[in-house]
């Protein structure tokens, strides 16, 4: 069984990837994609952490966090069009 | 067994991230990114957490790439639309940065001295479902409320467009 500080570890990892992604990255698309890769990176800390804390909560958090994200995902790809399209 | 698979999996993620980072097609980016999603899906997997592994590949590394590689179909742009520089916006990041590095080594020095719970959790459909509509029922109804709000708003969006 692996211990959760590695997933820990990978999960700050991905953030700070994300992070810097988003801050290097000129086009709003890809900045939007490395939004989701911090969102993905809270995931894991989530999912680790409801493994060594023995609760389903965590996991109940994630499935809302997903939601989350794919709600938002509507709205910005239409800001974004309008954008685009005065642009 | 897991390890290999761990640090596999682990790799293949940053990896991947990466390569988003350096690639400046935006497609490209675009299946990088569902690299990184499965592999964060098969290790959701290994923390014993099978639904949301599922639920991972699914609607991550399926729908909502999907979206972005249909909207990069239908704008093709390959480098964007440059943003308008702002001075305070490096002032801004650079103690953003400051706060975030040591938050993270907080947090990492607090990751060490997790407790190893060596019992299996039960985390099927069923248990989660059961918690998803007992004590998560007011948060899932908010969420349907959500929902709705970013449909509405992404129709009052496309029909500004066509005024203009």
């Amino acid at each position: 069984m692996i211990p959760a500080n590695y997933f820990m570890i990978l999960s700050v990892i991905l953030f700070v990837l994300g992070a810097v992604a988003f801050f290097i990255k000129r086009d709003l698309i890809t900045m939007f994609m490395s939004v989701e890769v911090m969102l993905n990176a809270a995931n894991l800390a989530f999912i680790a952490l409801t493994r060594s804390a023995h609760s389903l909560d965590g996991q109940v958090i994630v499935f809302f966090i997903i939601t989350v994200a794919a709600a938002e995902q509507k709205k910005t790809i239409k800001t974004e069009d309008i954008k685009l399209m005065k642009g | 067994m897991g390890y290999f698979l761990f640090f596999l999996l682990a790799a293949l993620c940053v990896g991947s991230v990466l390569g988003m980072i350096i690639s400046k097609n935006q497609a490209y980016n675009a299946l990088f990114l569902i690299v990184a999603f499965a592999s964060l899906g098969g290790l959701f997997g290994l923390l014993e957490a099978p639904f949301i592994a599922v639920v991972q590949i699914i609607i991550y590394a399926g729908a909502i790439m999907v979206l972005f590689i249909f909207v990069i179909m239908m704008i093709n742009i390959r480098t964007g639309i440059p943003p308008e520089k702002k001075k305070w916006t490096l002032y801004l990041s650079l103690g953003l940065a400051v706060v975030l590095i040591i938050e993270l080594i907080v947090a990492i020095k607090a990751a060490f001295t997790l407790p190893v719970s060596t019992e299996t959790l039960e985390a099927g459909p069923v248990s989660l479902g059961r918690l998803l509509f007992t004590k998560y029922l007011y948060p899932f109804e908010i969420t349907s409320i959500l929902i709705i709000a970013a449909l509405v708003g992404a129709i009052v969006l496309v029909k500004k467009k066509e005024k203009v």
